[in-house]
């Protein structure tokens, strides 16, 4: 019940605002907005039914083809609990944003609507209890995102983003769709969820293949994570996501920071039982989590652009999470029991307390650019500490919790993370962990000081003024569950999926602490009171030039397929496909226009062929046959 | 012996004949009689098989009242034929069948 | 009928209808198709179809005819001289007539029904008119007991007691028939 109102509502506000905006024109935000109030209220709702009974509830046969069932179906646990309700509620609170931060634009409804579509099929994804369903809605969260970051389509970096964006993602999205298929096969066409891990557990017929071919279970653990390096931007698919942030600044909040970004990171968590069954799909995945992190963490230390530099940090954050995944594997096979008689998720706990303080930090450079008069570039702000207090204060908050400042939400399941990456027994994944902590640190400090200490550079930055109230709200309130987030107070209730607190961490609470340290006091000795950047890394600026290479690579190998494709296209499509019917038909056609020519004698002949016929069947050969 | 297989295949030949020429022929008044020939052929038949199979001893007067509306109706078919004939004259200037293939595809 | 008149009434009917069709001349190819219904008339007559056979001479032989002859006239058609002749066409009808009549012969070879003669089946007239009885008028039966067959008489008998809505509907049709003939020969007058 509940579960079909926050799916199917966004659904028809998305319907009802694209296909009626011109009518509509402002009551298209209104119906946008009140959905998702609506839909926050149902998740909390659906928080209060605390019955710890996982249970799967068919909403929709959705294809009936014989033995093949797919079906729209909601799996309500735990996980998709708490998750729904991080999607619900930043989804809330960005509508909100929006409305002051969209205030002038013109394609006002465009805008509200594709967030309405956004929501269903982030809702899909989140209620999905099969892997068919969640592809489904994993495509059109790609559609939703693609959309949205092409949202000033005029501009032509932003239509080149959407692009970018849209085909990286089929490249993973493709992975994805071969490992659904695997299973798919392997499970005898059964691929919802809670049947997966039962053939697993139980010994169905993925136990046994598990057991004879061990190969294929790591494969289709490979490529479902090839959705994920996708949709969450790990390393090699890492691109899109930097060049996302020409999309408006709530939804760079929404989708790029806390919510669809992090699909990757849940369906991951939904199949972790695949990780543990196949080692070594889960050291790779730590592997490129673990790269991510610190590739990104790298870059995000030489960016000017606020907004780039928290979707590094993003970037770097997502790697956290997957590292974690792959972590909780490896642990597991090393005699960690990950899943104590508490369902906790190291990665899922990151992703939660991370959704709220990048949510607010992405509203809170928001709030900075829309009152700098759209400026990015953090040189040229400065010493809004004064003009924007409420912002700054939220914004330090946000800083904070990312860095793991103790007692912040971010120390909390920055530890998870570390700790489970110590136990995983990789020495390499737990240092990478501590100095991306420290890269972290390094670079929110240079953000914060650079743009809100010293004195305004600018003149944008010198006429700053606080951001309207409708703004205010949202940050203030995030700011709140950013500090929260981490307390079982808050954790509990909210169903965060917060892992059992381990003791004998000495190390990892040390090394979390020193990375800290290390990285503030570096950032605050390099950075204080300067007006241009002292340190100055091209690699870092440039990306360690991914782009460029893509391009070359892309230039050899693409334009090579390109060429041999055209030419296949030109021997099958055009000619056996096209070419040879047209001129059968043409012949065929002609003939038969022969017949067609107008002409008595002619039409007498075969009407006096077909009486012949007529009369030589039915008089010499029918009778022979015995009728 | 004369049996009705003769007056059968007199029949057939006759409308065989008339066949062809509708064929080959390319004279539309030629055409026009050779259909007429067909058609007599039909009628010769009919009577055949109503003097070969008797009611009450007497030739089956059905087939012979279907050979007077036959003979009724190709007599108003050839004078609305003819009609046909002289209006497409009057356009073409010609009775060559092969003149009129307006029903070309 | 003797066997001798009727192939000499067959052959007049196929010689004359060969000329028919490959006649040069329309003229000729007309008189041909009368001189043909006359050999059909004859032949109608052997069967004893004595009112058909005046019918096809007055209506056939007569009046169509006339109208054939008549429009050749009036359309003043010559002789199709010096137009080469449509060989594909002549071989496609030839071909379809020969196989045509094969097939006919072939099926009249295969049936019983077909090798009755005349004298198999004689005209029982006496007996019919006990047959008949009552349901014929009195000058029918009159006449069959007499000895002679009034073909005319039960022909219209048959015509007006059993297909009488039939009659009415070929009325109607030469009716719409001549009112189409003067529509179609009206010249327009708006034509240019």
């Amino acid at each position: 019940m509940h579960a079909s109102i926050i799916l199917l509502l966004p659904f028809f506000s998305a319907l009802v605002i694209l296909l009626g905006h011109r009518q509509l024109k402002g009551a298209a935000v209104l119906i946008s907005v009140g959905s998702s109030v609506v839909s926050f209220i149902a998740c909390v709702a659906l928080l209060a039914v605390a019955d710890d009974k996982d249970n799967t509830k068919l909403l929709l046969p959705f294809l009936d083809v014989g033995q093949f069932h797919a079906n729209i179906d909601v799996l309500i646990d735990k996980q998709s609990r708490g998750m729904m309700f991080i999607v619900s509620f930043i989804g809330m609170l960005v509508h909100l944003f929006s409305l002051g931060y969209m205030k002038d634009d013109d394609a006002k409804p465009r805008f509200f609507g594709s967030l309405s579509l956004f929501m269903f099929s982030m809702t899909g994804i989140v209620l999905a209890g099969n892997l068919i369903m969640m592809f489904i809605f994993w495509e059109l969260v790609g559609l939703s995102s693609y959309l949205l970051i092409g949202h000033w389509y005029q501009k032509a970096s932003a239509a080149e983003a959407c692009k970018k964006a849209f085909l990286t993602n089929r490249i993973g999205d493709f992975g994805f769709m071969i490992g659904i298929l695997l299973l798919f096969g392997l499970n005898k066409g059964d691929v919802s969820f809670e049947n997966l891990r039962d053939a697993f557990v139980q010994g169905g017929p993925l136990f046994d293949a598990q057991k004879s071919n061990p190969g294929i279970i790591t494969a289709a653990a490979l490529c479902i994570f090839m959705g994920a390096m996708g949709k969450s931007a790990q390393f090699p698919l890492h691109v899109w996501l930097p060049d996302a942030m020409e999309g408006p600044t709530p939804v760079s909040a929404l989708i790029h920071a806390a919510t669809m970004v992090a699909a990757g990171v849940y369906m991951l968590v939904r199949v972790s039982f695949l990780m543990e069954a196949s080692p070594l799909a889960a050291e790779i995945i730590a592997g490129i989590g673990c790269f991510t992190a610190l590739l990104a963490a790298l870059m995000a230390t030489q960016q000017n652009d606020i907004k780039r530099v928290l979707a590094y940090s993003t970037l770097s954050q997502l790697g956290y999470m997957v590292m974690a995944v792959g972590a909780v594997a490896m642990a597991a096979k090393n005699g960690h029991e990950p899943h104590a008689a508490e369902p906790g998720h190291p990665a899922m706990f990151h992703l939660y307390t991370h959704a709220f303080f990048k949510a607010m930090l992405f509203l809170g450079s928001g709030a900075v650019i829309y009152a700098c008069h759209h400026e990015q570039d953090i040189w040229k702000m400065g010493g809004l500490r004064k003009h924007m207090p409420v912002t700054f204060w939220t914004f330090a908050i946000g800083t904070a919790a990312l860095m793991g400042v103790p007692f912040f939400s971010g120390f909390w399941s920055k530890e998870a993370v570390l700790g489970v990456a110590f136990d995983s027994g990789c020495k390499v994944l737990f240092l990478a962990g501590a100095a991306t902590a420290a890269l972290t640190a390094f670079y929110m400090t240079r953000l914060l000081i650079v743009a809100f200490f010293g004195k305004p550079r600018t003149d944008s930055a010198h006429h700053a003024t606080e951001a309207p109230m409708i703004m205010i709200l949202p940050l203030a309130i995030l700011a709140i569950f950013s500090v929260l987030s981490g307390y079982n107070i808050l954790a509990t209730p909210l169903q965060a999926m917060k892992p059992p607190h381990v003791e004998g961490h000495q190390t990892v609470l040390w090394a979390s602490l020193i990375a800290l340290v290390a990285g503030v006091s570096g950032a605050i000795y390099l950075y204080r009171g300067k007006d241009k950047d002292p340190v100055n890394i091209k690699l870092f600026a440039n990306k360690f030039y991914f782009d460029e290479i893509y391009a070359v690579i892309i230039r050899i190998c693409q334009d090579r397929l390109a060429w041999i494709v055209n030419a296949m296209e030109r021997i099958l499509v055009d000619g056996l496909v096209a070419r040879l019917p047209t001129a059968i038909v043409a012949r065929l056609g002609a003939a038969t226009r022969m017949l067609q020519g107008g002409h008595l004698q002619g039409y007498t002949f075969l009407l006096g062929s077909g009486v012949i016929a007529v009369v030589y069947l039915v008089v010499f050969v029918l009778p022979r046959l015995g009728h | 012996m004369i049996t009705l297989g003769h007056y059968l295949v007199v029949s057939g030949m006759l409308f065989a004949l008339g066949l062809a020429g509708v064929i080959a022929r390319r004279n539309i008044i030629i055409v026009y009689m050779c259909l007429e020939m067909m058609l007599s052929a039909a009628n010769l038949a009919l009577v055949g098989f109503s003097r070969f199979h008797l009611v009450n001893g007497l030739p089956d007067y059905t087939a012979q009242s279907l050979v007077f509306f036959t003979i009724t109706v190709a007599a108003a078919e050839v004078a609305v034929g003819l009609a046909i004939i002289v209006a497409l004259f009057r356009s073409k200037q010609s009775v060559d069948v092969e003149s009129v293939t307006k029903l070309q595809g | 009928m003797p066997p001798l008149l009727f192939y000499l009434f067959a052959l007049i009917t196929l010689g004359f209808g060969f000329l028919v069709v490959t006649g040069r001349n329309p003229v000729t190819c007309a008189l041909a198709l009368a001189a043909s219904f006359v050999g059909l008339a004859a032949l109608f007559l052997s069967l004893d179809a004595y009112f058909i056979g005046v019918i096809q001479i007055l209506v056939y032989a007569g009046a169509v005819m006339v109208l054939f002859l008549f429009i050749i006239m009036l359309l003043d058609i010559k002789t199709e001289e010096g137009k080469k002749l449509n060989l594909p066409a002549i071989v496609s009808g030839v071909l379809l007539a020969v196989l045509l009549t094969l097939q006919i012969i072939a099926v009249v070879g295969s049936t019983s029904l077909a090798q009755k003669s005349t004298q198999d089946t004689p005209l029982a007239l006496a007996a019919a008119a006990g047959k008949i009885g009552r349901a014929a008028l009195p000058t029918i039966t009159n006449d069959l007991k007499a000895g002679e067959l009034p073909d005319a008489k039960l022909i219209g008998f048959t015509l007006f007691d059993q297909y009488g809505f039939h009659l009415q509907v070929i009325g109607l049709l030469l009716l719409v028939g001549t009112i189409g003939v003067v529509v179609l020969s009206k010249r327009e007058r708006s034509a240019p």
